[in-house]
């Protein structure tokens, strides 16, 4: 059977499964923004905070995506075998970079502004609201589109615990020694990332200001 | 209200042996043991090299910085005493750079700090128009841009009127001509003295440019090393006996020299 063939005859199947590989995603990096970037407000203040926040989550993504699926599983609560288990490991590998660039959009503004805001009798809550953040705005997608990038690729893990997505026919295909079924989840996954960068890169050129 | 009788107003800014120390830097002192008083109106330019502490006075007037030791009076009320933000609002502010958020359009940039005093936005509108005209802007041509739209002069033009805004009765001001071109700066000091005498706001300005003190200030006060060393009106300032007075005064036949075209 070739690859071709094969491709048409289970479209449907990979369409969907695609589908719920996107969901897993996107759910995934909803969380991570929602605890990644207010997180990386919080500790721009605290440097203490931010050393340990940045510490953990960097030991956190250097832990081998394969394990961290694995270690979640007997924990209470959010382990187990399934979606939810998949989508806190995704969250957990997806918040470094989220958090890395809000702390560093937020720090790495023109001082002379800084100042002037100051000067000029903002409180510290109407210069991060109205002066950091948009400014940071541009740095802090950067950091989500990395983030998305990379999780669409570990997503493909997920399927090792049920979790379902794009990886199913990786591991399927590795099972039936198929490069056929082992391209039915790769493609869709390697052309899913390439769009999420073009898409979250044409916006973030947008939001860019020199 | 503005018509004072002819006495010295009480100072609107008054610094009492101030002394400004670097936190945790084993003590250095910025400013040592600094006493002057700017009176309503007045423009007084703060002159001296790098590093001789002009910034650093600027800052403790609007509470930037606290000092170590010593009294900083605005309006009477020592800036301890002083809310900062309510004090910062009453003054403006004027650096080289301009400062202009980039991600504000002119108007929105000059029409910051009424905003946060809650005008109206027709309010808000008319005061910007007024105040781009008053820095010589045309409003409909400039209102819409962003800061990178504009060249240097322009933005020092914006950051002027920025600071003009709430109409505040003080204008601290930082080398606000210091990044300019030869021409646009003298451009702009000739506007901006017209201007400052117009308006009759209480002004420190800050320059290590001898000719910028001469034609701007009331009075000029030297500093070298973090001390006042010189006090005087432009035209005692140049025969008093002081080797940094010198060294300026020098610095000034220099500049002539090298710079014929530059002197109006």
């Amino acid at each position: 059977m070739t690859t071709w063939s094969f491709f048409l005859e289970h479209r449907a199947e990979i369409f969907d499964t695609t589908l719920e590989h996107l969901t897993l995603v996107v759910i995934a990096m909803a969380f991570a923004i929602l605890i990644g970037v207010p997180l990386g407000m919080f500790v721009v203040q605290r440097p203490a905070l931010r050393t340990l926040a940045l510490g953990i989550a960097s030991i956190l993504q250097t832990v081998p995506s394969l394990a961290l699926f694995g270690f979640l599983i007997p924990i209470p609560f959010i382990g187990g075998i399934g979606r939810r288990t998949a989508i806190v490991a995704l969250v957990l590998y997806a918040i470094l970079p989220i958090l890395r660039n809000t702390y560093v959009g937020l720090t790495g503004i023109d001082p002379a502004v800084l100042e002037a805001a100051e000067a000029m009798g903002m409180t510290n809550a109407q210069i991060l609201w109205r002066v950091r953040l948009p400014l940071a705005l541009a740095v802090i997608l950067a950091g989500i589109r990395t983030a998305t990038v990379i999780t669409i690729g570990v997503a493909t893990i997920a399927a090792v615990i049920g979790a379902g997505g794009l990886g199913t026919f990786i591991f399927r295909g590795v099972a039936m020694v198929s490069d056929a079924v082992i391209l039915a989840g790769a493609i869709p996954a390697a052309l899913l990332a390439i769009l999420a960068d073009l898409l979250l890169g044409l916006l973030e050129r947008r939001l860019k200001v020199s | 209200m503005n018509a004072k009788p002819m006495v010295l107003p009480d100072p609107v800014i008054e610094f009492r042996g101030v002394t400004y120390r670097v936190p945790l830097a084993n003590g250095h002192a910025l400013v040592s043991d600094i006493s002057f008083a700017v009176h309503a109106g007045e423009t007084l330019v703060l002159l001296g090299r790098s590093g001789s502490g002009k910034t650093t006075v600027l800052k403790l007037t609007n509470r930037l910085l606290l000092p170590s030791a010593g009294h900083v009076l605005v309006s009477d009320r020592s800036t301890s005493d002083w809310d900062p933000i309510r004090l910062r609002r009453g003054i403006g502010y004027v650096i080289q750079e301009a400062g202009l958020f980039p991600h504000f359009t002119v108007a929105e940039n000059v029409g910051l700090v009424p905003a946060l005093e809650n005008w109206d936005a027709g309010r808000i509108a008319r005061r910007v128009e007024e105040l781009l005209r008053l820095v010589g802007l045309d409003p409909a041509e400039f209102a819409a841009r962003r800061p990178r739209e504009l060249s240097g002069g322009q933005r020092q033009r914006v950051g002027v009127a920025r600071a003009l805004a709430a109409d505040p009765p003080i204008l601290l001001m930082d080398e606000p001509f210091g990044a300019l071109d030869p021409v646009t700066r003298a451009e702009l000091q000739r506007e901006f003295s017209a201007l400052a005498r117009r308006l009759g706001k209480t002004i420190v300005f800050v320059t290590h440019d001898l000719r910028e003190a001469l034609l701007l200030a009331s009075r000029i006060a030297l500093l070298e090393a973090g001390r006042i060393v010189a006090v005087g009106t432009p035209q005692e300032f140049l025969h008093i006996d002081h080797p940094e007075v010198q060294a300026f005064t020098a610095s000034l036949a220099t500049s002539l020299v090298t710079q014929p075209g530059a002197s109006p």
